[in-house]
């Protein structure tokens, strides 16, 4: 069998003497749709830094694809999408062109340029998020939304196996953000891509992933989205912190928080 | 004009070393701009004051340092400036930007009590502060060539790496850019930039040639690589006009420089708000 793509084993993190996660272990296997969930300060971001090897663990370790990730070399087949407003400068001088041939960078490694087809690769990024009529225009021209449709080409330009989507859908617009995880369940269905994401969109979100892990500094839940509902009422209550209602659609039985 | 350059060193020299340093600032200075790094420009100019004013007075007081090019312990200072800009960066963690003023008011410190030790101003120290057309040796135009091709390697070599770092940092890092180890050599190079520009330009208006053209640049570009090549038709500009009226007025080469680099910036900025207003115009 196998070795998972994400293998987080007994990983605690503290920060300023405050507890931020505590012996979390999972796996992400090939082809999981994963959301992890949790309550404001549970975790989720923290966790995800430490998938991708920004924070090291307090304890524990993170293996990908089988290797410890501190020896892991192959960080392209590893996309990361940060929060849009989080690290990326609003008002760059750059188009969207330039903006996802940079994804390409670790891929072509260093004191190597880009390759030559540089420009049909960043063409078909952007074809599979919907924003290849938008090559051309400026970065800072755009909305949130097609802003972060042009992030989640840069992070498909190198082609990885695992997307990382740190909530994604924050400053996008309701209407929009249906359409959004539509296009990542597409590219989790059609290109078999592993999507480990954490949202706060838990309506939006239930009905394309296939996994769900409910953090709040320790795992209350991890599996299929479907068993989710066997969660009990008082694990449900330690998760999240408050009563949480459970509400059951007519063609399934989801969790809302 | 050409007459006279082609008559005089001094002139052949100050004008080779204008061109390149036209190019090299404002090169570097896209970096410094879009990573929102233009203070630490006027910090390092400050250490390297520093620099100069304690080789201005060992040459004085040291008989056998009496020829020591002052470029030297001003580059030194100013690589070192930047290592400690680092190093204050990450005791401070919270409060990064600590480092800036911290490094900046000590190069002031020091440059002030080198100046009193050396009995003030002299005429050298004026040429450093302001910039000076007729004292640009033969030997400070190899240097700033030198520093030219280092800046010009080190951009080619890692002109990706230095787009995703500039474009979102914490991207860079997750996908496994030695995001750390390009900075710290960034911050080398802009040193070496500083130092070099000065003697045209001079200290406390260097980093003015490495933000104003890029300023300027960013309201027309349309991409990073027109950026890029619009900065360093301005930088040129403002070098080339700047050191001619100097020439022709006796003027500080680095106070004409800026001011014209500024005239070009209000000149793009009227342009683009006539250009605005007659679209909104065309569209009502």
């Amino acid at each position: 069998m196998a070795a998972p793509l994400i293998n987080i084993k007994e990983v605690s993190y503290e920060y300023e003497q405050t507890k931020a996660l505590d012996h979390i272990s999972m796996t992400v296997e090939e082809g999981d749709f994963l959301a992890i969930l949790g309550p404001n300060g549970s975790g989720k971001s923290t966790l995800l830094k430490i998938m991708l090897g920004l924070i090291r663990p307090s304890e524990g370790r993170v293996e990908l694809f089988g290797i410890d990730s501190r020896q892991f070399k192959h960080r392209e087949w590893i996309g990361y999408v940060s929060q849009k407003s989080n690290s990326f400068n609003s008002a760059f001088p750059a188009t969207v062109q330039e903006v996802v041939a940079g994804g390409l960078a670790k891929k072509a490694g260093l004191f190597h340029k880009l390759p030559k087809n540089t420009s049909q690769q960043v063409e078909e990024a952007l074809d599979a998020v919907g924003m290849k009529s938008f090559k051309n225009r400026s970065i800072s021209e755009l909305s949130g939304g097609q802003q972060q449709r042009v992030f989640i080409a840069r992070a498909l330009v190198a082609k990885p196996k695992v997307l990382i989507l740190d909530e994604p859908t924050v400053g996008i617009d309701v209407q929009n953000v249906q359409a959004f995880y539509d296009m990542l369940a597409a590219l989790n269905r059609e290109r078999n891509i592993t999507l480990v994401l954490v949202t706060h969109d838990v309506d939006t979100v239930t009905d394309r992933i296939s996994h769900v892990a409910c953090l709040n500094q320790t795992i209350h839940f991890h599996g299929f989205k479907d068993q989710l509902h066997m969660m009990s009422d008082e694990k449900r209550e330690a998760w999240y912190g408050h009563s949480v209602r459970k509400i059951h659609h007519t063609e399934g039985s989801h969790t809302h928080a | 004009m050409l007459d006279a350059i082609l008559s005089y060193e001094f002139l052949q020299n100050a004008f080779a070393s204008g061109l390149i340093i036209g190019v090299i600032a404002p090169l570097l200075g896209v970096f410094i701009v879009v990573r929102r790094l233009s203070l630490i420009a006027d910090a390092l100019s400050h250490v390297t004051l520093a620099g100069i004013a304690g080789s201005l007075y060992l040459s004085q007081s040291v008989g056998a340092l009496a020829l020591l090019n002052p470029l030297y312990l001003g580059i030194a200072s100013s690589v070192m400036g930047s290592m400690l800009i680092e190093r204050l960066r990450s005791v401070y963690k919270h409060y990064e930007e600590l480092a800036i003023p911290i490094i900046l008011s000590a190069g002031i410190g020091f440059g002030a009590i080198f100046i009193s030790l050396a009995e003030g101003f002299s005429s050298d120290l004026f040429g450093y502060l302001f910039g000076t057309v007729s004292a640009v040796s033969r030997q400070d135009l190899f240097i700033v060539a030198g520093i030219a091709v280092i800046v010009l390697a080190f951009i080619r070599i890692f002109f990706k790496e230095l787009f995703v770092l500039s474009f979102d940092d914490e991207y860079a890092r997750a996908s496994g850019l030695p995001a750390k180890w390009i900075h710290f050599l960034f911050m080398i190079v802009t040193a070496l930039v500083i130092a070099g520009s000065m003697r045209i330009v001079g200290i406390l208006l260097v980093s003015s040639l490495m933000t104003i053209p890029v300023a300027t640049a960013m309201r027309v570009a349309k991409s990073f690589k027109q950026t890029i090549w619009l900065s360093i038709l301005f930088g040129e500009i403002s070098v080339l006009t700047g050191l001619v009226a100097a020439f022709y007025f006796d003027l500080a080469p680095g106070g004409t420089i800026v001011v014209t680099s500024i005239a070009i910036l209000l000149v793009i900025l009227a342009y683009r708000k006539i250009s605005l207003s007659k679209k909104r115009g065309a569209a009502a």
